[in-house]
């Protein structure tokens, strides 16, 4: 197992230092024990320097984040951070990703949080502890320390005199509370900050190294496979274990209430043995789902309670020009490119699962809850998995993993679900409502502005095992918990509902629909892309109305100056004001500022759009961010660009299908996504560096904006406003007519 | 294939000839207007009845190059003497059709004869659209009329000479162009006699459907026997392993594929696309007509799944295990039609191999990345020999007929036309 | 008794015939580059070269591969030592999470090798068959555009690529 995973023994072998200072309960205990709230990022929640730091003997280093690789780059920037601050070169440093036994708990790996949480923590964690180990080398060499340097993983004195590392930290240097304030090594001395440091796991991913979930092998591993019911509604009758029990390399069905599932000593025979198992079952189901051709109209009905986002006035001034509009968004999926996996191990005392899951932690509790085991006796670790940034089936995967690996011990069981099973199972981007009222005085202000979203939860992550899929299926089920609201000012559904526009009469609801006739969870931005979405068009809309021009009339209701230079910026590379527009044709603009805390956004786009049959064609797209202090710029760029071209494709081709009882959205040409041939001419991305400034969250910062500048660029191209996503082409030739 | 169009044209050459030039320039043109209708000419609805009306023309599908602009021509058909680049039938007046009045447009649907009184080539389908009404005439002109213009530079086709001489085409349509407008048949009723009018006009199914005779002219007393199109099989109609009822036809004909059929593949494709788009009122009609034809050739019903006919074929089974089953064995997780029961496709039920081939080959998408149904190709994943052995298993364990022979030399053959067209 | 070539390496398996190499390459070899998307041919994660065509391992029956030339992307360089493909999918970051990656890696270097400077439009209907979640589409481009002009400037007399 070793060779898969650094166990934690392996881990404190190699640091004489740390043995004693660090416990698997610790964390917890830390947790609990209120932390001092001024300490930076995740300090606060995890204090002690050698929770995110350890150094050994031999001066080897290591850094522990709770936080997951998603394909963000997140492991890159975080090794760039602590490698600076320490002086040494990136390979030097060894990244421990999420992992209860080892790692901090810095709960999920989502909402755009890690730079901000893990980072900040990580290179605070990193500059304290380079300072620490100034000062102790100053006293052995009994020379000041302003004498002395880190460097390479050494302390060098002026003299020539060096120490290394593994001989100064001792067995407590960094056993210690974090202080709140750092010195971080001068800007003038900076080797990686602000670099593009080439990212540090696509080596293995480029030549078929280890790198996914998908790709551990462990000892007299077995492979697992679940039948899933054919719709939510779904409770098996009844079903025929014989015939699959027979098959070739079978060692177990799994039959309990309406879950089915099956170990076979290959991939292969587990495939068999479950289309097997699957053609045997027959199942009850209920068509309880909404009629598709009402989905808006059965939203808009189901009970909702209201949530004040933004209390003001919501009535219109008279004699202002009041526009009012509805916009309305599907269910889209994650759609990740590999389905869900997860390998577990039960050794007949404890349970060891193996998961992309993005909280491991809470994965941790639920599993306890679902396996009946104490929460000391698992141990969830994070391995990559396929990118989809959200929840997907990665829990439910591992829970599957969980319950099978607890009905064979001893052996490892990897369970990966099939493409249909993770399209018709992972919980989808809720379906959203937006209605609003605003009205433009003659001097082309927004006066008011009147905004109700509403929707059904976004976020239904484990906490307890209520929302582990499997669990509903058992014999003894576990329903699933009411879904809540997630409190702002982040919020769930109405994440961005509130514009960032200087507004005097404004009011902001968000209609909160506890019942979910689809599955939902949490998808990339959350309400955050639709919020943006309808805020942005309608801010076009009113512009329009008032006769003012998109980006001026952005600017007129700005204050902050980083949300200017980020439309500047984006407006001027994209050429908006020379814009020539060919037949066909448009420019659209939209701005953000992510869960108007996080990354600014400015973004301008071309698209052309067929006269004949309605399609949209994305041409390209100019983005300025302000993601605070970059620290790996190209990483940067490339979340946004994939961020634009992911969140295009949700905009211009994706809508969960289904039927009165089941999901019809079963594979990749029942759910088309974006291929090569719609991918847009050129994306650029510009980012604005603030050195110096707080790291703010980028993954989902171009979510939203497309959306609207696409909407945008289709009004300014054919005249006609697309307020219901996804703009299918059927819908642009009906509004554009013959 | 292509030589004996060319000895036939040498043949005929010299008697046409003899019968004289003359004939041929007795078109005259007709006066250009000075300025294209404008859009107030035309009524919303009619429009729109003209669009829904092109659509089961298929004008947009001939008349758009891939990558070109909408109607504005250029695009290669493939025929038997050549390709033939389509022409501009946007309103622009210098390459377009901007110039035409209604008169002019009519005479070119109905005779083939240009505004200026040239001839055209039966690859545009006048000799249906001679069927055409004064009513859908009106309205696919004023369709055509206002879409946008877009000015092009024709490309030159390039046909065999003799085969590009215009003036030839007099002699084709003394022979095979009869024009001749629909007559209701007073024992059906208006949708089926719909139905009728447009699967012989306007729809020009008979183009791939119908048997050709050496000259490229439909065979008259062979209506609907099966033809070729864009290299495919246009099976006969309504032929297939099991009738077709016309609620079956109608799914099919609007979404490209039905449960009970399959999808539509090759040319068939566009066409369904196109039909989406129609008036479905016009789309049940067609159906309604067709499928109460009586099948000309009745095709064998397949198999019942036995393995036993394939048995001995070691090969085809194992492939079709790890390349075919998942989808198309039972329990296939697959929506219909992906999937399909073998025992109910067309291409697997006919006699000629060449439709199952192609599909095995080129598989199944929907252009624009639509939902819809998708078989991947396996060109590149099969040998001859493989492919071979796979479809002589898929025949003989889903087929209903007797073996297919050559399929080695088939597939080869159809491999390397595949890259051409 | 199924003989596979695999990156130059044969291998004599006891499999069944119909087993799909993807099974083969990840259960019986060890690979972990091609990878399980969809099963269906939908999505090209699975994507290995069998005698220079890139082919779905996933609908790749083991006996239709026997004897012919099997390349993973494995066998085109290593995490020490990338291919020059492989390098400037490196170097332009040309992945997010690299799901998809290997499957695109192995695509494109079908047609680096019959085609070493193809043009951006021959690339994008290329790599038509490949799914990207992440967007990562136009680095991948400008992964393979790399090598194409590297290329091109290798061969000055070689006749140019519209680039477009
Ligand atoms: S896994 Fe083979 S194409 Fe998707
Ligand atoms: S990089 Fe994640 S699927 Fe392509």
């Amino acid at each position: 197992m070793s060779a898969v995973s650094p166990s934690r023994r392996a881990v404190l072998a190699g640091g004489g230092a740390l043995v004693i200072g660090f416990s698997l309960h610790r964390s917890a205990v830390a947790q609990d024990a209120a932390a001092p709230a001024e300490l930076p990022g995740d300090l606060a929640k995890e204090p002690l320097l050698d929770a995110w730091l350890r150094i050994g003997g031999g001066g080897d280093i290591t850094v522990f984040t709770g936080k997951a690789e998603l394909g963000q780059g997140l492991k890159t920037a975080l090794v760039q951070l602590a490698a600076e601050e320490l002086v040494v070169a990136p390979e030097m440093v060894r990244l421990i990703t999420a992992d209860t036994a080892l790692t901090p708990n810095e709960g999920y790996t989502a909402g755009s949080h890690s730079m901000q949480d893990s980072g900040t923590a990580i290179r605070n964690a990193a500059a304290q502890a380079r300072r620490l180990l100034v000062a102790r080398a100053a006293g052995l060499l009994q020379l000041p320390a302003a004498k002395l340097q880190a460097k390479g993983g050494t302390v060098v004195a002026a003299d020539g005199r060096r120490l290394g590392y593994g001989e100064l930290v001792g067995n407590d240097l960094l056993h210690v509370k974090a202080a709140p304030q750092s010195t971080f090594i001068a800007a003038k001395r900076r080797r990686l900050i602000g670099e593009d440091v080439p990212r540090i796991d696509l080596p293995a991913k480029v030549a078929g190294g280890a790198a996914f979930v998908q790709d551990l092998r462990l000892p007299n591993m077995v492979h697992g496979r679940v039948v899933l019911p054919p719709a939510y509604s779904a409770r098996l009758r009844s079903v025929d274990t014989a015939a699959a029990s027979r098959l070739p390399g079978v060692l177990k069905i799994v039959e309990d209430g309406s879950r089915l599932a099956v170990i076979a000593e290959t991939e292969p025979q587990a495939i068999r043995a479950m289309a097997t198992l699957a053609a045997s079952a027959n199942w009850d189901e209920a068509p309880d789902l909404p009629d598709p051709a009402n989905l808006f109209e059965t939203l808009a009905a189901l009970p909702a309670e209201t949530v004040p986002v933004h209390d003001g006035p919501g009535d219109m001034p008279s004699g202002a020009n009041v526009l009012e509009a509805r916009y309305r968004r599907a269910y889209q999926m994650h759609g990740a490119i590999g389905p869900s996996c997860a390998i577990g191990l039960f050794d007949g005392d404890a349970l060891t699962v193996w998961t992309h899951s993005q909280g491991v932690y809470p994965l941790r509790a639920a599993l306890a809850q679902l396996c009946g085991l104490p929460l000391a006796k698992i141990r969830c670790i994070h391995r990559e998995g396929a990118g989809c940034y959200g929840h997907n089936g990665a829990d439910d995967a591992a829970a599957d993993a969980a319950l099978l690996a607890m009905a064979l011990p001893a052996r490892p069981v990897r369970v990966q679900w099939m493409r249909e099973q993770e399209h018709t199972w992972e919980p989808y981007g809720s379906a959203m409502l937006v209605h609003v009222r605003g009205a433009v005085d003659a001097l082309q202000h927004i006066v008011a502005w009147d905004y109700t979203v509403r929707s059904s939860a976004h976020a239904t992550r484990p906490g307890g095992a209520g929302n582990l899929m499997p669990a509903w299926h058992r014999a003894r089920p576990i329903a699933q918990p009411a879904p809540q609201p997630l409190p702002l000012p982040e919020g769930g559904g109405d994440r961005n509902a509130v514009p960032l526009y200087a507004i005097p009469r404004l009011r902001v609801m968000y209609d909160f629909i506890p019942a979910m006739p689809l599955r939902a969870s949490a998808l990339r931005g959350l309400g955050a892309y639709m919020n943006i979405f309808a805020i942005e068009s309608f801010v076009d809309e009113l512009a329009k109305a008032a006769g003012a021009g998109a980006i001026d009339f952005r600017l007129a209701h700005l204050a902050d100056p980083r949300a200017k230079a980020v439309i500047n910026t984006a407006a001027a590379r994209f050429g908006w004001e020379g814009f020539f527009r060919a037949e066909g044709h448009g420019r659209g603009f939209a701005f953000a500022r992510y869960k108007n805390l996080a990354a600014y956004l400015g973004l301008a786009v071309e698209v052309a759009v067929d006269h004949e049959s309605g399609g949209v064609r994305l041409v390209r797209a100019t983005a300025a961010v302000d993601a605070g202090e970059a620290i790996n710029p190209d990483g940067i760029k490339n979340q946004i660009e994939g961020g634009i071209l992911q969140a295009a494709s949700w905009t211009l081709y994706e809508s969960v299908r289904f039927d009165r009882s089941r999901i019809l959205s079963r594979d990749w040409s029942s759910y088309p996504i974006m291929r090569f041939s719609q991918a847009p001419d050129a994306v650029e991305v510009h980012v604005l560096d603030q050195p110096g400034q707080p790291f703010l969250g980028t993954g989902e910062a171009a979510q939203g904006p497309i959306a609207a500048a696409i909407a945008n660029a289709i009004a300014d191209a054919v005249g006609v406003r697309m307020r219901d996503i996804p703009i299918t082409p059927e819908q642009v030739k009906a509004a554009i007519g013959v | 294939m292509r030589a004996r169009w060319i000895i036939a044209a040498i043949v005929l050459l010299p008697l046409l000839a003899a019968t004289g030039y003359g004939i041929a320039a007795q078109y005259p043109l007709i006066d250009k207007l000075e300025n294209a209708p404008p859009r107030s000419a035309f009524s919303r609805k009619l429009i729109a009845d003209g669009a829904r009306l092109a659509a089961i023309g298929g004008c947009h599908l001939c008349h758009t190059a891939p990558d070109g602009a909408d109607f504005a021509g250029n695009r290669p058909i493939p025929t038997p003497f050549g390709t033939i680049y389509s022409t501009n039938i946007t309103p622009a007046p210098g390459s377009g059709i901007g110039q035409w009045s209604e008169a002019a447009f009519a005479r070119a649907m109905r005779a083939g004869i240009s505004r200026t009184g040239r001839h055209q080539f039966p690859a545009f389908p006048y000799p249906h659209f001679a069927r055409l009404s004064d009513a859908d005439l009106h309205a696919l002109y004023a369709f055509l009329m206002t879409r946008r213009p877009v000015e092009t530079t024709q490309l030159p086709n390039r046909l065999l000479f003799p085969l590009n001489q215009r003036w030839l085409m007099t002699f084709w349509n003394i022979l095979f162009f009869h024009p001749a407008s629909s007559r209701r048949d007073p024992r059906h009723d208006a949708e089926w006699n719909r139905g009728a009018y447009l699967v012989a006009g306007l729809g020009h199914c008979g183009d791939c459907h119908t048997p050709r005779n050496l000259f490229g002219a439909e065979e008259s007393g062979r209506k609907f026997a099966g033809g070729r199109g864009e290299g495919w099989t246009g099976p006969a109609l309504p032929a297939a392993p099991t009738p077709w009822s016309t609620a079956q036809l109608f799914h099919y004909l609007r979404h490209g594929w039905d449960q009970t059929h399959g999808a539509a593949a090759g040319p068939m494709q566009a066409v369904a696309a196109g039909l989406g788009q129609a008036d479905p009122a016009d789309v049940r009609a067609i159906a309604a007509y067709l499928s109460s034809r009586e099948p000309r050739t009745a095709l064998p019903r397949g198999h019942s799944g036995n393995a036993e006919p394939a048995a001995g074929n070691r090969l085809g089974a194992a492939l079709f295990a790890g390349a075919c089953a998942r989808c198309h064995a039972g329990g296939a997780p697959m929506l219909p039609p992906h999937g399909i029961d073998l025992r109910l496709s067309t291409a697997i039920a006919a006699a000629d191999p060449r439709d199952a081939i192609l599909t095995v080959l080129g598989g199944i998408r929907q252009p624009d990345g639509r939902a819809g149904p998708y078989m991947p190709g396996f060109a590149d994943s099969f040998s001859d020999r493989q492919m071979a052995a796979l479809l002589s298993f898929v025949r003989a364990r889903y087929g209903g007929g007797p073996a297919w022979r050559g399929l080695a030399s088939r597939v080869r053959a159809l491999r390397q036309g595949r890259g051409q067209s | 008794m199924i003989t596979l070539t695999v990156n130059g390496r044969t291998h004599r398996l006891e499999i069944e015939p119909a087993t799909p190499l993807l099974y083969v390459l990840r259960g019986e070899l060890g690979q972990n580059g091609a990878k399980f998307g969809c099963g269906f041919g939908e999505c090209g994660a699975c994507t290995v070269i069998v005698d220079g065509e890139p082919v779905f391992s996933c609908l790749l029956p083991a006996i239709a591969a026997a004897g012919r030339k099997i390349t993973t992307v494995e066998g085109l360089g290593t995490p020490a030592k990338p291919s020059p493909l492989q390098a400037a999918f490196i170097a332009e970051q040309a992945a997010q999470c690299g799901y998809c990656t290997a499957g695109m890696i192995t695509r494109a270097q079908a047609l680096i090798d019959r085609n070493p400077s193809p043009s951006e439009s021959e690339i994008r209907a290329w790599m038509e068959p490949n799914l990207c979640r992440c967007g990562t589409y136009l680095r991948i481009i400008r992964a393979v555009r790399r090598l194409a002009e590297a290329w091109a400037k290798a061969h000055p007399g070689a006749p140019e690529e519209a680039s477009r």
